[in-house]
């Protein structure tokens, strides 16, 4: 066992412990700083990965910009930041044994897995920044996967948008 | 770095055209005022139309290629489905014309035609990022088509279902992309062959994944609801259009990257289909509410269907291809009809069906053609498929599975005339049902006409329609 893989497995308690705390805390505000908790180590995962960029955006957008965005919704929102419901319901001892069913059949899955002797190459040093541009726009690699990217957020916003501001327009009329 | 050329752009002439009438449609939404805005159902469908006819003149695939760096694959079995969605969609966008709160709303159509437009790249998709991109942009806007009545709790409830089930499989689905990347290191369908060990487990997972866009029991239990509550156009998109996408994705994943797994998928397919003909077939009989009894018919359906992707034969993929071309017919009919009762009678109990026959018999009639052709009743065309379905499990040595089809067909059958029953001999107690007439709009009356008659034009002269879905089954072997 070796640095990046102690260090990975410290992350990934991390991430899951914090993601669990996202949904079991009562508290609006908490959930929303434990979700950037969650974020932040997904970050360190890109940057073990050597992602760079993607490390970089994952800050920027994610943590900087949509969870401060979800508190700041919270805040302006919601007048009673606890969640005073039931946190369970009746179905959640069978969800939690199809959930424990799923886990254990992934392990197995994963732990007869074969050790691939192709491991990925190493992007230290490169210029993966120039990389990925390329490839976003190039006929022969993820042109039309981006395209229709923005075809989605369009479609989304149109959805949200309608969603949203549907009441406003019927009281106007 | 390779540049454009022709065949590319016409691999994606559907999907480009579709987003330039989605723009135009949100220009016009803006320009046009008031009565006026119906008017943009006539747009939508009269485009999707157009479109439809230029792609067959000029959008035909030749032989099978890769295009944009492997991430279509330009043939006639997407070309297939992309005509199938097209039509589905310009049936769809009639029938929206008369639902209140819905056919003066350009984002109605809008998100219509973006949903068609990510069906058709999921018929084309040959790479792992293309095709979740395509199902997430097909996805999406279904979600809020199926909630768009904001005002009604039952559309609401419908919408947020549908989200829920939806971003569940959809993940389940990632990590079994993600999973088959890891091993394989590589994202091309084409090129997973010969090198995947493990792929029951993730046959699984995807299955998962697909299972919720055919409504295969047991990711199933979203229809039901999602169906009652949302516009009955989009039920009946969701149902059709929606469906035929998932079994696109299913063969052309199925039968391209897995082939050598071909035993055991076809035994995991097998028991889905069992289970899930039975489920649905037995859950329809004790429904009162029309939109229900059409929700587990097309779950049952999924099952008739899926017996056609077990075989995994020639015959197999051509007969699931015509199936889906006459379930989309006949389906979109039924909720056509309903759609049309529904909004004049205000009400979609199946008992209130009663004195149809004399209150619209026109109504009445189409509805006699496709609850029968629902049914499998020669000479409509949901026999012909039927008899194709099973005809290629036996081929393929799946008599058991052939049988259980069977046997569940004369179980719909009980239902789809138990409707039919109250719709020609009951009447409505002590009223003149001349008094009631059901108005059909101009819109349903096209719609439901074009479908009837082709519902029997696919019974009785389906050689064309079989050749060319045949035509399409070819690519995948």
């Amino acid at each position: 066992m070796d640095a990046s893989q102690i260090i990975f497995g410290l992350t990934a308690l991390l991430i899951i412990f914090s993601a669990l705390r996202v949904v079991t805390t009562r508290n609006m505000v908490h959930a929303a700083l434990w979700l950037i908790v969650t974020l932040l180590g997904v970050t360190v995962l890109y940057a073990l990965l050597q992602a760079n960029f993607l490390a970089v955006v994952q800050v920027v957008v994610y943590v900087g910009a949509i969870a401060i965005l979800f508190i700041f919704a919270i805040m302006l929102t919601r007048r009673e930041m606890r969640d005073g419901g039931p946190q369970l319901n009746k179905g959640w001892p069978l969800a939690a044994l199809i959930s424990l069913a799923v886990f254990g059949g992934l392990l197995a899955l994963l732990y007869n897995a074969p050790v691939s002797e192709r491991l990925a190459a190493s992007l230290e040093g490169q210029d993966t920044l120039g990389a990925l541009g390329q490839a976003l726009v190039s006929p022969d690699a993820y042109v039309l996967p981006f395209e229709v990217a923005s075809v989605l957020l369009l479609a989304a916003l149109i959805g949200a948008v309608y969603v949203a501001l549907n009441k406003k327009q019927e009281s106007d009329k | 770095m390779t540049a454009y050329n022709s065949t590319m752009i016409l691999a994606i002439l559907p999907e480009i055209l579709l987003l330039v009438l989605g723009v135009l449609v949100l220009l016009f939404d803006v320009v046009w005022k008031g009565e006026k805005r119906r008017a943009l159902g006539w747009l939508t469908a009269g485009g999707t139309a157009l479109i439809s006819i230029v792609t067959l003149l000029i959008g035909r695939p030749g032989e099978p290629q890769s295009v944009f760096g492997g991430m279509l694959r330009f043939d006639w079995l997407g070309f297939a489905f992309k005509q199938i969605f097209l039509l589905g969609a310009i049936a769809t966008a009639l029938f929206m014309m008369d639902i209140e709160k819905l056919s003066r709303r350009g984002q109605a159509y809008a998100l219509l035609l973006t949903a068609t437009l990510g069906m058709s790249l999921m018929a084309s998709a040959a790479d792992l990022v293309m095709l979740y991109l395509a199902i997430e942009t097909t996805s999406i806007p279904l979600y809020v088509l199926a909630g768009f009545l904001l005002d009604d709790d039952r559309s609401a409830e419908a919408g947020f279902k549908y989200l829920l089930f939806g971003a569940m499989t959809s993940a389940v689905l990632l990590y079994g992309f993600s999973l088959l990347y890891g091993f394989t290191g590589t994202t091309s369908l084409t090129s997973f062959v010969g090198s995947l060990p493990l792929a029951l487990g993730l046959v699984f997972l995807i299955v998962v994944g697909l299972g919720f866009k055919i409504s295969a029991v047991p990711f199933h239990f979203w229809a039901p609801d999602t169906y009652e509550g949302s516009p009955t156009p989009v039920a009946g998109f969701l149902s059709t259009a929606s469906k035929a996408a998932g079994f696109a994705v299913l063969l052309r994943l199925f039968l391209t990257a897995f082939p050598q797994f071909v035993e055991q998928w076809a035994a995991v397919l097998a028991v889905l289909a069992t289970v899930t003909m039975t489920v649905g077939n037995l859950l329809a009989l004790a429904q009162k509410n029309i939109k229900r009894l059409l929700a587990y018919s097309s779950i049952a359906h999924a099952g008739y269907i899926l017996i056609g992707v077990v075989a995994a034969s020639k015959l197999g993929v051509a007969s699931v291809i015509f199936y889906l071309i006459a379930y989309l017919l006949t389906n979109l009919a039924a909720f056509g009809i309903a759609a049309a009762f529904g909004r004049a009678a205000g009400s979609d109990e199946i008992a209130s069906y009663a004195g149809l026959s004399r209150r619209s018999p026109g109504l009445a009639f189409a509805m006699l053609v496709a609850f029968l052709s629902l049914a499998g009743m020669p000479p409509f065309g949901g026999f012909i498929a039927k008899v194709l379905v099973f005809t290629a499990a036996v081929e393929t040595g799946w008599v058991w599975l052939a049988v259980v089809g069977v046997v569940n067909s004369i179980i719909g059958l009980y239902y789809y005339l138990t409707v039919l029953k109250v719709v020609y001999l009951y009447r409505m107690e002590g009223e003149n049902e001349e008094q009631y007439p059901i108005p059909l709009t101009r819109p349903y009356a096209l719609a439901l006409t074009t479908l009837s008659i082709a519902i029997l034009v696919i019974g009785v002269l389906f050689a064309p329609w079989f050749d060319s879905a045949s035509l399409a089954a070819l690519n995948l072997f």
